[in-house]
């Protein structure tokens, strides 16, 4: 029964929204509204469970004194924290103390997390680029010729620009979108195997 | 000193005459800038309207011919304007103005919302009246007016016959390769190394003691690449609960979550082990993408797991996980659709499975005879994809007609 309810409801959505999809009348746009809405009910009430995890892993860590424990002591004051200055009685989301940790604790450490990208590409880069093979001596001749391409270089500017475009727009754009073919019909493939019950691995079984 | 006195002076005299000069210059008006109402452009002759086709019954097609003035004749007009009403004896200030056009443009098509109380409402069943204006340098046309026309909303969408066809085909495929799988005719599936990597991975971090980091991405469980990383997840559960070693997974939404839970749950349970299975093991961390990332990096560089696995929905956080990882000298095998990360897993990662690749990863770890069908039904689409792109490209170059791109702007039959 727990596998065989879900796997109907699944078969039945399944159907009904890939027919909803061909059909553009009215009675089949509100059908299409609720079950988006039905689909942010649900993951609103998935929330209080997430938070459940968040609490009951923190929670477990600081009893058991688990290694690095005071990690979850800050995860657990942070998030209750925030949760206390967003009440209304303090002035809600817009309130001023809320304000002020949002403006200036969270958003910039959410962008000194993004800005650890450029550091991370120029060693990516560095491991990708060493020459020693010919496909990574490829590698390295392409990505030398496009960072060129951003860069003044006089004489060699139009040259090294077109060589730039035409790898950007020939070879590169043939690759992506050979890829985005695979892409789009394994998502249908994906896609058929859950509505007539072929994949379950999202019952917990595969 | 006389020198000096003198050169201020003239300083002071050239700065004074320019300024004198921009202050002309800039009261004088432009004799182009000035708005000269010229004579009103000929109005749009034979304005049709009809109903929106394969709308949901909240929309009107206007067409007209041009002005003669468009493009031709005087070459006044500017735009058209387009006007509504429900009683064509309405004053002209009761008529709505619904849209703007630019010169050339022969047809609009006006969308209105389905709500009442909207702004742009635009009823259903109900007589429509349409007018349209050829309008010049501060100048309009005479009007134009056409209608009754009622919206009505279409059952079927004409458009999408291709994709129609196409899923057909792919489900008449589909079900013919899982009927040959079940007669027992083997189906070859090329080698993915990503996947047999798996179990190498999970046998060295039994070897070295240390947990296995299985991360499902920002996706949520309606993302494909998700649902394709639960089946993974699932079988590497299962050998985890075998080589009795541990396995962490972090998550990003609360319902993949919850769904992550029972996939390591029962693949412990498979194992014979479901004692070994602890609930603390899966857990939610934030929906926030770069918070996210702080806190695996974290679990990466404390827990010094000896493999990590990226598969599913991933966007900018893909390096800085995969480096972090890289520091923390684990094995890494990823995949991802996103085309936009692959080459960042590519060039951090030991393994990188490929768009489709993450999606055939059940099939080729399961070797049911369903799942190899839908996959061999996949390798025959893409096949009939690539040899209906090659015979149309042959033909645009050979005939040198739009027959690419043609047959989507409108139906064809």
């Amino acid at each position: 029964m727990k596998q065989q309810i879900p796997l109907v409801l699944v078969f039945v959505f399944g159907v009904l929204l890939a027919i909803q999809y061909f059909v553009p009348s009215e009675p089949s746009q509100r059908f299409y509204e609720v079950a988006l809405d039905g689909l942010t009910v649900i993951g609103i009430f998935a929330m209080v469970l997430g938070i459940w995890s968040q609490i009951h892993v923190g929670y477990n860590k600081i009893k058991r004194r688990a290694e690095d424990w005071q990690y979850s002591v800050v995860t657990l004051v942070s998030m209750f924290g925030m949760a206390f200055c967003g009440l209304s009685f303090m002035g809600g989301l817009n309130g001023p103390i809320f304000r002020q940790l949002y403006n200036n604790i969270f958003i910039p450490i959410q962008a000194a997390i993004f800005s650890l990208l450029a550091f991370y590409i120029a060693s990516a880069s560095y491991r990708a680029f060493r020459a020693r093979s010919a496909v990574s001596t490829v590698l390295l001749v392409a990505a030398l010729l496009l960072m060129l391409r951003v860069i003044p270089t006089g004489p060699l500017a139009d040259p090294i620009n077109q060589i730039g475009s035409w790898m950007l727009m020939v070879p590169n754009m043939a690759a992506k979108r050979a890829i985005l073919i695979g892409v789009g019909l394994g998502s249908v493939a994906t896609a058929l195997k859950i509505v007539l019950g072929i994949e379950r691995s999202y019952l917990g079984k595969d | 000193m006389k020198y000096i006195i003198l050169l201020f002076l003239t300083c002071l005299s050239l700065c004074l005459s320019q300024a004198l000069l921009a202050q002309t210059a800039s009261s004088d008006p432009p004799a182009e800038a000035a708005l000269v109402p010229s004579e009103p452009p000929a109005p749009p002759s034979n304005v049709r309207v009809s109903d929106l086709a394969n709308d949901d019954g909240h929309g009107i097609r206007v067409t007209w011919d041009l002005s003669p003035d468009d493009g031709a004749g005087r070459s006044s007009v500017i735009s058209y304007d387009i006007y509504r009403t429900l009683n064509p004896n309405d004053p002209d200030s009761l008529w709505k103005k619904v849209g703007t056009v630019v010169l050339g443009v022969r047809t609009y098509a006006d969308r209105g919302e389905r709500e009442p109380g909207s702004g742009s409402y635009l009823p259903k069943h109900t007589n429509l009246y349409y007018r349209v204006y050829a309008v010049g340098a501060g100048v309009r046309s005479a009007v134009a007016t056409a209608g009754p026309a009622q919206a009505t909303d279409d059952w079927f969408n004409t458009m999408k016959v291709p994709e129609l066809i196409f899923c057909l085909v792919f489900l008449v495929l589909t079900v013919r390769f899982i009927n040959m799988a079940k007669k027992g005719i083997d189906l070859y599936v090329r080698p993915l190394a990503g996947i047999e990597a798996i179990d190498e991975a999970i046998g060295r971090a039994t070897e070295m003691g240390k947990p296995i980091l299985y991360v499902l991405g920002i996706g949520t469980a309606g993302d494909i690449a998700t649902i394709a990383s639960f089946t993974v997840l699932g079988r590497v559960a299962r050998k985890v609960a075998e080589y009795q070693t541990s396995m962490i997974v972090p998550c990003c939404d609360p319902v993949v979550m919850t769904i992550a839970q029972e996939t390591v749950k029962t693949g412990y349970a498979d194992a014979g082990r479901p004692d070994a299975y602890k609930e603390d093991s899966v857990y939610y961390v934030t929906s926030q993408q770069f918070p996210f990332v702080a806190a695996v990096n974290g679990t990466i560089l404390r827990e010094k797991p000896a493999t990590n696995i990226y598969l599913g929905y991933f966007a900018a956080e893909s390096l800085l996980l995969a480096e972090t990882g890289v520091l923390a000298g684990s094995i890494q095998i990823a995949g991802t659709d996103q085309v936009s990360q692959l080459p960042f897993f590519v060039v951090a990662c030991d393994y990188t499975l490929l768009g489709e690749e993450l999606y055939a990863a059940s099939a080729y770890l399961g070797r049911e005879p369903l799942l190899l069908g839908t996959l061999k039904a996949q390798d025959y689409l893409k096949a009939i994809v690539l040899v209906c792109m090659v015979a149309l490209l042959a033909l645009r170059m050979i005939t040198g007609a739009d027959v690419i791109s043609k047959p989507f702007d409108a139906p064809w039959w």
